[in-house]
């Protein structure tokens, strides 16, 4: 237990920050999705540090990190499959092009 | 001492991986360096003494995510949009905005006082995972179930062909 | 005798040299890798000869027989071959990725031998959770294959790269549901624990004498997980020329070759600590040495097997391969799955659970068998299938 627990909290906003840079500023559906995929990671790093260092014998954080991973696969399921079937009708992936809600 | 330089080897290497996510231009390295991210944040984990959630981060991150973004990337070679810009016109201002956010958010966990309790991990964790998840937090899970399966359908109408 | 003592002896040896504590812990990690390392390499070169010579003689031939005595040397021969070839990297070829798929491939399974019971307690990492740890590092292989298929820039490598996908992560989930009732059966995720649970009957209560169908459902989706025949379809030479090494030459080509022989092992390995006792037996309770001895013979039994079956069957079409494994294996898991939940949950004496389990399991077994007979003796069903053109999975 030699570190501290604000270096793990910063190195999960990093990454949180990072992911959120992808989701705002990547053109491709699919890295906005990566970003997203940051993101949970980010959070999921928070939860455990938490865990850990402040309620060790409680092990609800480590509960609510498998709940964020069936959320993350849920979501990549559907967002991958949406992906698909966007492309196939609009042929693009860009998220500026895709912006008429009818094809 | 030496888990102090473990952690900032980790840290680093896997802060560069997540940087990689989001420059890479070509879609496939992307989603390696997204590998490489969740390979980097399991270790974390170890560090955390989360064996289970550790493994699990691999099953389902990289056996399961990844792969599945790398495949739908290899079936469709336009999804690679090569031919699109890597950022859109607010990439510039999404960065200085997460700079921002980044640099305020570390000052306030460096001036937060947190108050560490020195305790051990259970060494049964697993199976207080377990027990939790069919105790305390059993409607969760059910839902979470649920979600997973709602998920799985949902996802095979979408991708379907219709005109087949 | 106990094979912990020399360990001990040796930690005691480097103290008293006077290296701190800490560093003995790491020189000891680290000899430790390195020694499973060096067996996993001389265990690879020795399978490909033991698995040339079963094919052999199953097919009346002799097998390598001109290098050192049985050919016992010839797979020397074959890797200093190999290591005299030009490593080619193709032109368009994405070189970082390209390279670092064997490495990858290899990598992940030699990471695999680390949580494996060699003998009571002889084990690289004594992880709590085993199980998943192998399930987590099997995953690793799918990915080594898809970036070895994409980084070729082949369209035969790539489509061996969308079996790999299609194939292994559905039959990682009848192995999963396999080890999931194992894990359920003993009460631990820990390998040497899985394995320290089947020492009744003088050693020889093992799990397969309770859950055969579970382990014949273990065997199936391990063949398939280990990209042998009939389910190599992923590197069928008659219709995708070798798939996603396809690209790949000299030691490159090499590294696949060994992966896929010492996943193999592992696949054989598991199956004994899982489902024969790991290094149980008679006596080895008492003498450690025993159990390695056992458990080396159990898993060349079992690798024994695996080859005879590569060296016997035909390949599966790729239809026939996916629906196999959604229609047929993973039901059949589930309902494996549930049906010892339910028995575990009754609480009966140790042999009665065993025996309702026994029987649950021989019943689940038939009726399987039976559906999939009736299923295969519909001849309208599997002949108006395209023989020709599998087709590729669809997202």
């Amino acid at each position: 237990m030699t570190v501290p627990l604000s270096w793990y909290l910063i190195f999960a906003t990093a990454l949180f920050s990072l992911g959120f840079f992808g989701v705002l500023s990547r053109r491709n559906a699919v890295a906005v999705l990566m970003g997203v995929e940051l993101m949970l990671n980010a959070v999921n790093v928070n939860l455990v540090a938490f865990w850990r260092y402040l309620t060790p014998t409680d092990l609800s954080g480590q509960i609510f990190v498998v709940f964020v991973f069936t959320v993350a696969a849920a979501e990549a399921a559907v967002g991958l499959a949406l992906m698909i079937s966007i492309y196939r009708t609009r042929k693009t992936i860009n998220v500026e092009e895709i912006n008429a809600l009818k094809h | 001492m030496v888990g102090q330089i473990l952690f900032i080897f980790i840290a680093v290497v896997t802060l560069l991986m997540a940087l990689g996510v989001v420059v890479a231009r070509n879609l496939f390295h992307a989603a390696l360096f997204l590998v490489g991210v969740f390979f980097g944040v399991a270790t974390l984990f170890i560090l955390l003494e989360a064996e289970f959630l550790a493994m699990a981060q691999i099953v389902i991150y990289i056996g399961a995510i990844a792969t599945l973004i790398v495949f739908a990337i290899m079936l469709s070679r336009g999804m690679m949009g090569k031919h699109l810009g890597k950022y859109n016109k607010q990439w510039y201002f999404a960065g200085g905005a997460m700079i921002f956010f980044f640099g305020l958010v570390s000052w306030l966990l460096v001036k937060m006082p947190f108050a560490p309790v020195s305790a051990e991990a259970p060494a049964d964790a697993i199976q207080q995972i377990g027990s939790g998840f069919v105790g305390h937090y059993v409607v969760p899970f059910e839902v979470a179930s649920v979600l997973l399966l709602v998920a799985l359908v949902g996802a095979i109408m979408l991708a379907r062909e219709r005109n087949s | 005798m106990d094979l912990r003592a020399f360990g001990e002896a040796f930690i005691a040896m480097l103290e008293n040299i006077g290296i701190p504590e800490g560093w003995v812990l790491l020189i000891n990690w680290i000899l430790g890798a390195l020694i499973l390392l060096v067996v996993a390499l001389l265990l690879a070169i020795f399978l490909i000869w033991f698995e040339r010579k079963v094919a052999g003689r199953v097919q009346d031939r002799l097998g390598p027989n001109r290098v050192g005595p049985w050919g016992l040397i010839q797979p020397f021969a074959d890797a200093l071959k190999l290591l005299t070839k030009e490593a080619i990297t193709p032109d368009n070829a994405d070189r970082i990725t390209y390279n670092l798929a064997p490495v990858i491939a290899v990598f992940h399974i030699i990471m695999l031998f680390a949580v494996i019971p060699f003998a009571d307690k002889v084990v690289g990492a004594n992880i709590n959770v085993g199980v998943l740890y192998l399930m987590a590092f099997g995953a690793l292989g799918a990915m080594a294959m898809l970036m070895a298929g994409w980084s070729s820039r082949n369209k035969y490598a790539l489509l061996g790269g969308f079996r790999v996908v299609a194939q292994l992560l559905s039959y990682e989930i009848p192995v999963g549901l396999a080890m999931l009732v194992v894990v359920l059966l003993s009460g631990t995720m820990n390998l040497n624990g899985i394995a320290q649970g089947q020492g009744g009957l003088f050693g020889l209560g093992w799990y397969v004498l309770a859950l055969p169908a579970v382990f014949v459902m273990y065997f199936v989706a391990a063949l398939a997980e280990g990209e042998r025949a009939p389910f190599d379809l992923l590197e069928a030479e008659s219709e995708i020329v070798a798939g996603y090494n396809i690209e790949y030459s000299a030691m490159k080509f090499a590294w696949f070759y060994l992966a896929f022989f010492l996943n193999t092992w592992v696949l054989s390995a598991v199956a004994v600590t899982l489902f024969f006792g790991g290094w149980q037996g008679p006596g080895a309770a008492q003498f450690p040495i025993l159990g390695v001895i056992y458990f080396f013979i159990k898993v060349f039994i079992m690798f024994f097997v695996f080859a005879w079956v590569r060296a016997t069957f035909p390949r599966l079409r790729i239809d026939q391969m996916m629906s196999f494994c959604w229609k047929v294996l993973v039901p059949m898991g589930l309902a494996l799955f549930l049906s010892v939940a339910v028995v575990l949950k009754l609480g009966l004496p140790d042999v009665a659970t065993w025996a309702l389990l026994f029987v649950a399991n021989i019943v689940i077994l038939v009726v399987t068998l039976k559906l999939l007979g009736n299923y295969t003796s519909d001849l309208s069903r599997t002949q108006n299938k395209r023989l020709f053109a599998p087709e590729l999975p669809r997202l």
